[in-house]
């Protein structure tokens, strides 16, 4: 479980934070939605503590990240697999290497292991036949799924996906929340998605989590969500071209 | 307007700040060798092996026009003609061997660091390494620098010595100096601390690129521009610090 408490974080003048409590449980799949430059991709590197906060505790399987030292935060970092938004790909490694990376360096397996974990994971994901290519030669859509074999390559307990359908076409978009979707519940991972795309919201997510005005403005299901009368969070929803009440009536 | 001044003037103080924690951090790490041991070799081949062919021309040129040069500056009947191998070597050991290396190695070592760190940092692949629990300052940054230690009294040598054969060529082919006597110039005014004064030299300017560049490299900001940016500032602060440093070791150790 992860647990975040009164995070207050700020940029020079600029308050990016503003008292965030969030708790994200065990198995579920929280979305994180709020406009660009709502402070969301700040929120999902404290969860990692690739940020530290100004205040506030965050608090993973009951380890308060922020006051362990660095040696430990690492540990705690591997029960984490994160999908950056434009993949992060390693680009003096081919697909195949940039998944057997985390294998290579944290596990003890065999050369002949980690290439059959990394295929596993590259099959997983739907994608045999891009092993040999350079990172460069793949498209949008096929980088975030090689980024996503390398993130399950571990089997982390917590995936953090930060915009996993920005940039892609309607029919990738389903595909990785297909995945999302499915990875969740064949791995048993509590996933975290930080995006503005409601379809993949609504696709995916157990209960969503809203930033606005550097606040947590609300929290609730994906049901509660449908039904919710508040104003800001039904204008970024309409904004989002999804309409609430045209998804429900549909 | 006031804090604004006072942000700006502390700037320099910022960087040295950051600069001397990335250094602990870096230090920190040097235990972990199985982190960085792949990486260390790759970067030795790359900082050194594949410079070799820069450093050496440009060594080459440098003793040649420093036998042309002393020679037109010296041409009397008073003088014999091996005094020119006793300026050229010791110049050569002494300063051109070293300085050459290290500026050389600024634009093409140094801009090459902040270049891959750089886009590393802003297209998140170095956040992806710390997701994974990796330590990225082990990994990215120990093996460049200790990579430059190692390979810049290497290149140092390998300088000096295409730099003599520069020089002794150009002087025979010049009609300067005959090798048999440019030869007996450098054996008479021999110093035998120069090539150690070269070699820490050398060493100095390898940690001072490397760390300088992996530092500009590692804290980009922005995107292509900032690449640009940190790349720009990598090498010519390099070289900046290479003058001063030039300076500081002469008067300490000479």
């Amino acid at each position: 479980m992860i647990q975040i408490e009164h995070l207050y974080k700020s940029f020079g003048a600029a308050s990016v934070l503003k008292d965030v409590t969030l708790n994200i449980h065990e198995g579920e799949t929280l979305a994180i939605i709020g406009r660009s430059g709502s402070g969301k991709s700040v929120l999902m590197k404290h969860i990692i503590g690739l940020l530290e906060p100004d205040a506030g505790r965050i608090f993973v399987d009951g380890i308060n990240i922020n006051e362990i030292p660095y040696k430990e935060l690492r540990r705690v970092r591997r029960h984490f697999g994160v999908l950056f938004q434009g993949g992060a790909l390693f680009d003096s490694l081919n697909s195949f290497e940039n998944v057997a990376f985390p294998l290579r360096v944290f596990t003890d397996k065999s050369r002949a292991e980690i290439r059959a974990e990394a295929e596993h994971c590259l099959e997983v994901v739907q994608l045999t036949e891009v092993g040999s290519k350079h990172t460069s030669e793949l498209s949008g859509g096929m980088r975030k799924r090689v980024a996503l074999a390398r993130a399950i390559a571990l089997r982390p307990r917590y995936i953090i996906y930060d915009e996993p359908t920005s940039g892609l076409d309607p029919e990738t978009s389903n595909t990785i929340n297909d995945l999302i979707h499915r990875l969740a519940h064949q791995l048993d991972i509590t996933s975290i998605v930080v995006t503005h795309d409601m379809h993949s919201v609504l696709s995916i997510a157990d209960r969503v989590a809203f930033l606005h005005a550097s606040r947590l403005h609300w929290v609730g299901t994906v049901d509660a969500l449908h039904s919710s009368t508040d104003a800001v969070l039904r204008s970024f929803v309409k904004a989002s071209e999804y309409s609430i009440g045209h998804q429900a009536s549909s | 307007m006031l804090a604004d001044l006072a942000l700006r003037l502390s700037q320099p103080l910022i960087s040295i700040g950051r600069f001397a924690l990335l250094l602990g951090k870096a230090s920190g790490s040097l235990r972990y060798f199985s982190t960085y041991r792949s990486n260390l070799f790759t970067q030795m081949v790359q900082i050194g092996i594949e410079s070799l062919p820069i450093v050496a021309l440009a060594a080459a040129f440098s003793g040649a026009v420093t036998t042309v040069q002393t020679a037109y500056l010296l041409v009397s009947p008073l003088i014999p003609d091996s005094i020119i191998g006793a300026v050229v070597v010791p110049s050569l050991i002494l300063e051109l061997g070293a300085v050459v290396t290290a500026f050389i190695l600024a634009g093409r070592v140094g801009a090459r660091i902040a270049a891959e760190l750089g886009t590393m940092r802003v297209t998140e692949q170095i956040d992806a390494l710390e997701a994974m629990g990796l330590n990225s300052v082990g990994y990215l940054i120990v093996p460049r620098v200790l990579a430059g230690i190692i390979m810049f009294p290497v290149l140092y040598i390998a300088a000096v010595m295409v730099g003599v054969v520069g020089g002794m060529a150009a002087g025979e082919l010049a009609g300067a100096v005959p090798i048999g006597e440019f030869v007996e110039g450098a054996r008479e005014h021999y110093l035998p601390f120069g090539p150690y004064f070269g070699l820490i030299k050398s060493l100095v300017f390898g940690f001072l690129i490397t760390s300088i560049s992996c530092y500009m490299g590692y804290f980009t900001k922005g995107g292509a521009e900032g690449v640009g940016r940190s790349t720009t500032s990598a090498a010519v602060t390099s070289c900046v610090y290479i003058l001063v440093a030039d300076l500081v070791l002469a008067v300490l150790l000479l």
